[in-house]
């Protein structure tokens, strides 16, 4: 069977929407019935199994996708026990054929036959895979939820119904229909009801479409809402006057929900932006802020952290995100040793002449790129994103926010929250912020400056190290990472208030959130811009920043 | 700097390998070894080397043996033209192999124009150029873009487009000719979204954002992303933790190849597409044969092989193959010799030199495996002829480039006027 093209497959869908309406049943009844025996139909069972399921099976090596499309559906249908392990098995990738063109569906313990699922001796080198593209993917998707309508886990049925919402053909509905029959637990029928009310928007009978539109209120999803639209306005606005009306009501009250949502989605972006923007600027608020080195390897510092991420990840291949968390410490030591190894061997050199510091760190910065590119290649290296840091956490249909995010802004918090500790309550802390305050009186007490200073910037260092781990999961690993966030660094510094931890934490979160409510209005380009002319504006009339130190230290520098 | 002296050594080990023969031939090599751009152009300036060492197991070109001269111009715009200066003057190079980005052909193309030099251009661009001494064995927009959003019309039904793109010359061409092209294909101005980044963009939270609001009113909706190099990896992340998969929403990219994602986690990015004129996957003997030649050359037998590659490979045999045509080495006669030559490209049809300086290249839509390579989705049917201007901008609609009847790369078919300028 040789499969429709894609201009009238579309046509058929588009068709077939219309035939709800009851406007065009007789001219696309053909079309309905190739579309019927391709989608699947309602209850897989009918069929005599067996036959079909084989010649479609033995005819996958060789067809096109269009072809495989049909031949998914022929298997679907075919009411076959394996039917549903096979499709899910190709949805997954395993499915494979051999030289002779025989199929086998990769198992757990090794290749097994799918119609019989006996064990075959087959070689994995022999074997190639029954590939899928987008369109194969969906349709898999839709037959495999109706399968998934009979789960015995009602999580499972509720995530099969809201698969077929997306493609509402007449064997969804039909299958829907059967299942609400003899479905018993509640969230589940509700979910179904939801779901049929929104074919039935498409009902004959205005009164049926107005009773659908009213068990969807409250439903905020896309489906809805661009069904709702199209009825309200627009070339396929519905014919009943009252009906538009509701539509209309009813995309009006999903509008502002939407806009508010947007509202609070744009404020956790700032916010989540702004936690990127402070953890990069913490170690810098420490070396910059407290000590007053001007490090312009500083960037290059959290480039050895994101690096320490990679290696960790070499290192414990199996489990990713245990070497990730064990790269935390391990980063704040690796870049916390080179931090030391730098003041040790160029700052404390350089101590009050700001400008060969600048000078020498950057130096200092293009010789730790290159010597990244020698031992890691000038390449990207690619570090793995474990399982519970992808994906989202869905608070409703309108506001979802990305799990790895949430956790950096945690993670920014608990890195915030360590170091004001280390900096206030521990005895280091107290003898940087005296040598900091007043060098010559810390000497006077006791305090072993130079060893103060050694281990101020191996911390502020560490701290970037880290940072780069955190970082590791957002942007590239490459040689240039560090140069993408050393001028942000210095900007939340210098913007936060020199010498202020608070201040670093506010004002990053302030860029953060100031970014991202400029960029929906004038695009990612310009949002920066802005930023920047906002902060030299406010350098002008501010020169310490938004918390400007006090007191002796300040006029002291 | 390990890195830097095994070049050297590896320039040096060339260079005394063809001392012995009497007379040499100079191929210069124009591409960044380090900075941003060195993570793409280093595979290139060994693929040069690569072909040099394969040309002259051969016997070299005309008897005499090929000598590489590489330098390296750090992605630094203004440093090429030195780089290119140097080469010509003062090296004396027959031919030169290189740039990546369209800034650094800018930069370099007076200055070959000046010492009247050849240069031969490996990647994907904008277009809008046709120089008198430049030989683009890359892809123009007709050849990459157009087709791809061909296929997004027709065969996947998009009716709605978002044009995204790093902010630079390339991607703000492109956009535009792709812009003027849906708009001739009768797309609403409305269902055109355009967005464009800065270099290394990685907060994509709010543009992802807005394409998924975008994407869901019921009308198709693709991506159509001109995004470059490392940009794309936290934007394709984003996609996928916005939950975004390449059924509901495709994103066909025009910089992303087997070399780029060589380095990330593909996981997220399986089923978008990428448009090119060359995957490596595509199943020829030739395509094997040249594969196994780099994996063996570069002693890695992972390494990729990319678009940018097969173009220089294509590039290269072309201008060897004009230079025993004209038998010489001399800058005009061999380019006068390399239009209307053709060689086989590696995957299974012809490259032929067109008078515009451009090729003929077939156009290929891959959809991205989990193991980093393409799955090939669809195809032209032969090759498609590269044009230097566009037919979609009202600007360069009615200019053609043709260096055998015209002897123009700019000429103005309603005012039949050479623009007099070279490029």
């Amino acid at each position: 069977m040789k499969g429709p093209d894609v201009e009238t497959n579309m046509q058929l869908r588009r068709n077939q929407q219309r035939r709800y309406r009851g406007r065009f049943a007789l001219l696309c009844r053909p079309l309905l019935l190739f579309m019927l025996w391709l989608g699947g139909a309602v209850a897989w069972a009918q069929a005599p199994a067996g036959n079909e399921f084989d010649t479609a099976v033995a005819s996958l090596p060789t067809a096109s996708y269009m072809d495989k499309e049909a031949l998914a559906g022929q298997i679907a249908r075919s009411g076959h026990p394996q039917a549903q392990a096979l499709l899910q098995g190709w949805l997954d990738g395993k499915l494979y054929a051999d030289a002779s063109g025989h199929i086998w569906l990769e198992g757990e313990g090794g290749y097994v036959d799918p119609a019989s699922g006996s064990a075959g001796k087959v070689e994995a080198d022999d074997l190639e895979k029954i590939g899928t593209n987008n369109r194969l993917r969906k349709g898999l998707k839709g037959m495999l939820a109706q399968f998934a309508l009979a789960s015995p886990t009602a999580s499972a049925r509720i995530r099969a119904v809201r698969e077929m919402r997306r493609e509402l053909d007449e064997s969804a509905v039909a299958a829907l229909q059967a299942r609400l029959q003899q479905e018993t637990d509640a969230a589940v029928t509700n979910e179904i009801e939801l779901a049929l009310a929104l074919a039935e928007l498409q009902a004959g009978e205005p009164s049926q479409r107005l009773a659908a539109i009213a068990s969807l209120d409250g439903d905020r999803s896309a489906e809805v809402y661009n069904s709702l639209s199209q009825m309200a306005s627009g070339d396929e606005a519905d014919a009943d006057a009252q009906v538009r009306a509701a539509a209309l009501a009813a995309v009006r009250s999903i509008e502002s929900w939407r806009s508010f949502y947007q509202g609070v989605e744009t404020l956790l972006f700032g916010l989540s932006l702004g936690s990127v923007l402070v953890l990069a600027a913490i170690g810098l608020a420490i070396t910059f802020g407290v000590m007053g080195v001007i490090n312009m390897a500083h960037g290059e510092l959290i480039m050895l952290g994101a690096y320490t991420a990679y290696v960790m990840q070499l290192l414990l291949p199996n489990h990713i995100g245990l070497a990730l968390l064990l790269s935390i410490p391990v980063a704040f030591i690796v870049s916390g040793l080179a931090g030391v190894a730098i003041e040790r061997g160029i700052v404390r050199h350089l101590y009050g002449r700001p400008l060969e510091t600048l000078l020498a760190t950057f130096g200092l910065s293009l010789v730790l790129q290159q010597l990244v590119r020698s031992v890691f290649s000038p390449l990207n290296r690619s570090v793995q994103t474990p399982g519970f840091l992808s994906g989202s956490l869905q608070f409703n249909d309108l506001l979802s926010v990305t799990w790895i995010r949430l956790y950096i802004v945690l993670f920014m918090l608990i890195v915030f929250a360590a170091l004001w500790l280390t900096l206030n309550k521990t005895s280091l802390g107290l003898k940087v912020r005296a040598v900091s305050q007043n060098r010559r009186m810390a000497t006077a007490m006791g305090i072993a400056t130079s060893r103060v200073d050694a281990m101020t910037f191996g911390l502020g260092s560490g701290i970037a190290g880290i940072a780069g781990v955190a970082l590791s999961q957002l942007t590239n690993v490459g040689p240039n990472l560090g140069q993408a966030y050393i001028i942000d660094s210095f900007m939340v510094v210098v913007f936060g208030g020199v010498g202020n931890l608070w201040g670093t934490l506010i004002g990053g979160m302030a860029l953060g959130v100031t970014n991202k409510l400029l960029e929906p209005w004038v695009g990612a380009v310009m949002a920066k811009i802005l930023v920047l002319v906002f902060i030299i504006l406010f350098i002008q009339r501010r020169k310490q920043g938004l918390f400007p130190q006090k007191g002796r230290a300040a006029e002291g520098h | 700097m390990k890195l830097k002296f095994i070049l050297t050594a590896a320039a040096l080990g060339v260079a005394s390998f063809a001392a012995q023969a009497a007379d040499t031939i100079k191929v210069g090599v124009l591409h960044s070894l380090s900075g941003t751009m060195a993570i793409s152009e280093t595979t290139l300036k060994d693929t040069v080397l690569m072909l040099i060492e394969e040309q002259n197991k051969k016997g070299g070109v005309m008897g005499k043996k090929l000598e590489a001269v590489v330098v390296d111009p750090a992605s630094n715009w203004p440093l090429f033209a030195e780089k290119a200066e140097q080469l010509l003057v003062k090296d004396k190079v027959d031919v030169v192999f290189g740039c990546w980005t369209s800034v650094s052909r800018k930069s370099v193309l007076p200055v070959f124009e000046k010492n009247n030099g050849l240069l031969f251009y490996p990647v994907q661009y904008e277009g809008e150029e046709s120089s008198k001494n430049v030989f683009y064995t890359g892809a123009s927009p007709n050849q990459q873009a157009i087709p791809a959003v061909d296929y997004l019309m027709k065969d996947l039904g998009v009716k709605r487009w978002v044009l995204a793109g790093t902010d630079y010359v390339y991607p703000r061409t492109t956009n535009k000719i792709l812009e003027a092209y849906l708009k001739s294909k009768g797309v609403k101005p409305e269902d055109i979204m355009i967005n464009y980044t800065p270099f290394g963009h990685s907060d994509w939270q709010s543009i992802v954002a807005d394409i998924k609001k975008f994407g869901s009113t019921g009308k198709k909706t693709a991506v159509v992303s001109t995004i470059n190099g490392d940009a794309n990896v936290p934007f394709y992340k984003e996609l996928g933790n916005q939950k975004i998969s390449a059924e509901d929403i495709p994103v066909v990219a025009f910089s992303v190849g087997e070399e780029e994602l060589a380095g990330l986690d593909t996981k997220p990015l399986v089923g978008h597409l990428a448009a090119w004129n060359y995957f490596q996957s595509i199943n020829t003997k030739a395509n094997k044969a040249e594969i196994a030649t780099w994996q063996k050359f570069i002693k890695k037998p992972d390494r990729t092989f990319n678009d940018p590659m097969e173009a220089t490979v294509i590039g290269f045999n072309l201008w060897v193959k004009a230079v025993e045509k004209a038998k010489t080495t001399d800058v005009s006669k061999v380019s006068d010799a390399i239009i209307g030559l053709e060689v086989p490209n590696l995957t299974g049809g012809t490259a032929k030199m067109l008078p515009n300086h451009h090729l003929t290249k077939p156009v290929y839509i891959g959809e991205i495996r989990e193991d980093g390579q393409f799955d090939i989705v669809w195809q032209t049917k032969g090759e498609v002829a590269g044009d230097a201007w566009s037919d979609y901008l009202p600007g360069s609609k009615d200019v053609e480039a043709d260096w055998v009847k015209l002897k123009c790369g700019n000429y103005n078919t309603k005012t039949k006027k050479c623009s007099g300028q070279n490029y």
